[in-house]
């Protein structure tokens, strides 16, 4: 267990424990922390809680009681090396976004500080095959990768005390989506008319760590029309599956 | 009519909480939980409910409650308070921690400010609200489970289970020690090369205060500040149950119940599982200090603990017996101002 690339025990008190894959935000990186989040929950092994992945690394959450820490050591490294950092086929998405400056206020303030036109943003935004590396911050808030480099930008000085949900918003090399209103430092772009989270969903997040997410442009009209639908229940986005390639 | 409690005082931040709602992390979703999971288990053995039921879960001041069912029967367990139960007239009856008690309509149970941080309200049966993704711990900061996802509010009618309790014998737990460790236990980690020496041993050594800027999500602790070695920002990764989170200002945040499933910000260490229900007891102004130990003994440490729990759990008895309580044990156990023998 030395190159990180096969993965690093680290305490995290005696219920947690990160297997950690690298220190950046990276896909391959992603990619073996997704394999092994799939592999332990396959396994069901007794005294794991749950699994959280997020950029770099898994956390383990478990019951000592159940399991110690040697032995859930020794599950981990065997489940370890039958990880592949070969992305797995997994959910698409194709999200409707509407990118009205009534929706996305940051819009205009984005192409002036990128330099590109208004339309070259939407176009770049909306070209782009994002991947999920994890969810977090609020419930149902997924952190998807990565945003062609123009369209880089630090947070914004000033946080917004409300962002609306559905907002779709860009920060460094991340785009998201708020989830519920909450306060937020990101640039929005635009906005989603389906909700991220539903509690009325068996499932209550949309989307989960290692699906994939396009942007399609849609109308204002088209927005109010399908929020309206998301509102009362009759409208659905099922994804498709990658065919694996 | 649907058996109630009517909030006619909310308290400062009076939440449903159970053990909490494992399984949604990786969805962003946080566990919640009761703060301090050994007096909501003692609070419902004593009613007579399995330990993990959901209860209120009361935070430094207490509310008042108008009994509007036939009968129900409680439970308090945690900080000691004032309680009282007053009647039409409002004559009030002073009554006692970790005994449980039958109230009748048109009663009301008033509970005053609290000497810790939480204190549990159990009642026999429990309260009639549907769990949420497996729970009824309250999330506010999500609006997830509870009563509506949020704290208690003046006017809320709170549902109970049962219309009417049988008037049976009471039942008392003789003693619960409350007692907060001398020095929390950490296992140092994940990420405590990214401190200098000198901010271990700052860490390990000093006494910090509970900042009331402290929630259900972290403990923000004022004391000696930690120097980062690396910068303090990296790639967000999980956070564990007691994580020791360091930000920029380099003043440690414990992060308790409702803390965030993932963050960017290095943490140095991770209170132990036996010491967090001690920990979410503590009020702003209290003293902490840590001390770093093996994960061979913090497992040690949680095994006693779960004995503990079973043996509390096996010391409930008829109240007739509340005449061989010894005050003076109970004070010595911190059951501080507030805890009166029942038979006063």
């Amino acid at each position: 267990m030395t190159a990180a690339s096969q993965g690093k025990f680290l305490r995290s008190g005696d219920t947690a424990l990160v297997v950690e894959f690298g220190d950046r935000i990276d896909r391959d990186v992603s990619a073996r922390v997704l394999s092994l989040a799939q592999l332990i929950e396959a396994e069901a092994i007794p005294g794991v809680v749950e699994v959280v992945p997020t950029f770099r690394s898994l956390m383990v959450h478990y019951e000592p009681l159940v399991l110690s820490h040697g032995d859930l050591e020794r599950r981990l490294l065997v489940l370890i090396d039958r990880i592949t950092a070969q992305e797995r086929p997994g959910r698409q998405w194709r999200l409707p976004a509407c990118y009205d400056p009534e929706l996305g206020p940051d819009l205009t303030d984005v192409a002036a500080r990128t330099g590109l036109p208004v339309a070259q943003v939407i176009e770049r935004h909306s070209a782009t095959l994002f991947h999920i590396y994890m969810m977090g911050f609020l419930p149902g808030l997924p952190y998807l990768g990565s945003l062609p480099a123009e369209l880089e930008l630090p947070r914004r000085e000033n946080p917004r005390l409300r962002v609306p949900p559905g907002s779709i918003a860009i920060a460094m090399a991340m785009t998201t989506i708020y989830p519920l209103e909450s306060p937020g430092g990101w640039n929005l772009l635009g906005r989603t008319p389906v909700a991220m989270w539903d509690l009325r969903r068996p499932e209550p997040s949309l989307l989960a760590a290692g699906d994939k997410v396009t942007f399609a442009p849609i109308s204002l009209r088209e927005y109010e029309s399908i929020r309206a639908q998301a509102e009362a229940g009759t409208y659905q986005l099922r994804p498709h599956s990658e065919s694996a390639a | 009519m649907t058996a109630a409690l009517r909030v006619i005082s909310p308290g400062l931040m009076t939440t449903l909480q159970d053990l909490g709602r494992p399984g949604y992390q990786r969805l962003g979703i946080p566990v919640s939980g009761a703060l301090d999971p050994i007096s909501l288990r003692a609070a419902n053995r004593i009613v007579g409910n399995p330990a993990a039921t959901a209860a209120l879960e009361i935070a430094y001041q207490g509310p008042v409650l108008a009994v509007e069912a036939d009968s129900i029967r409680i439970a308090l367990a945690g900080a000691g308070a004032p309680v009282d139960i007053l009647d039409e007239n409002d004559a009030a009856r002073r009554i006692a921690l970790l005994q449980s008690v039958r109230l009748v309509r048109g009663q009301r149970l008033r509970v005053g400010a609290l000497a810790g941080a939480v204190a549990y309200l159990a009642v026999e049966g429990g309260f009639a609200v549907e769990p949420m993704l497996g729970s009824r711990s309250t999330y506010t900061r999500a609006g997830i489970g509870g009563f509506a996802g949020r704290a208690v509010a003046i006017g809320d009618l709170l549902p109970l289970a049962r219309q009417t309790v049988d008037d049976r014998e009471e039942r008392m737990l003789p003693l619960l020690d409350l007692a907060s460790p001398a020095r929390y236990r950490v296992v140092l980690g994940p990420q405590d090369d990214y401190f200098t020496e000198a901010a271990i041993r700052t860490l390990l050594d000093a006494t910090y205060t509970v900042s009331p800027a402290t929630d259900r999500m972290g403990m923000r602790l004022d004391g000696p500040k930690l120097e980062h070695a690396k910068g303090f920002n990296i790639v967000s990764d999980g956070i564990a149950p007691g994580a020791i989170q360091v930000p920029g200002n380099g003043l440690p945040i414990v992060l308790l119940a409702d803390r965030q499933t993932t963050g960017g910000y290095p943490k140095v260490a991770a209170v132990i599982s036996a010491d967090l229900p001690a920990l979410g007891r503590l009020m702003p102004g209290a003293k902490v200090a840590f001390q770093a130990v093996s994960i061979d003994e913090a497992e040690a440490a949680r095994r006693q603990m779960a004995a503990l729990i079973a043996d509390l759990e096996a010391s409930v008895v008829p109240a007739r017996h509340a005449g061989l309580i010894d005050d003076a044990k109970l004070m010595a156990a911190n059951l501080v101002s507030g805890v009166v023998n029942a038979r006063d």
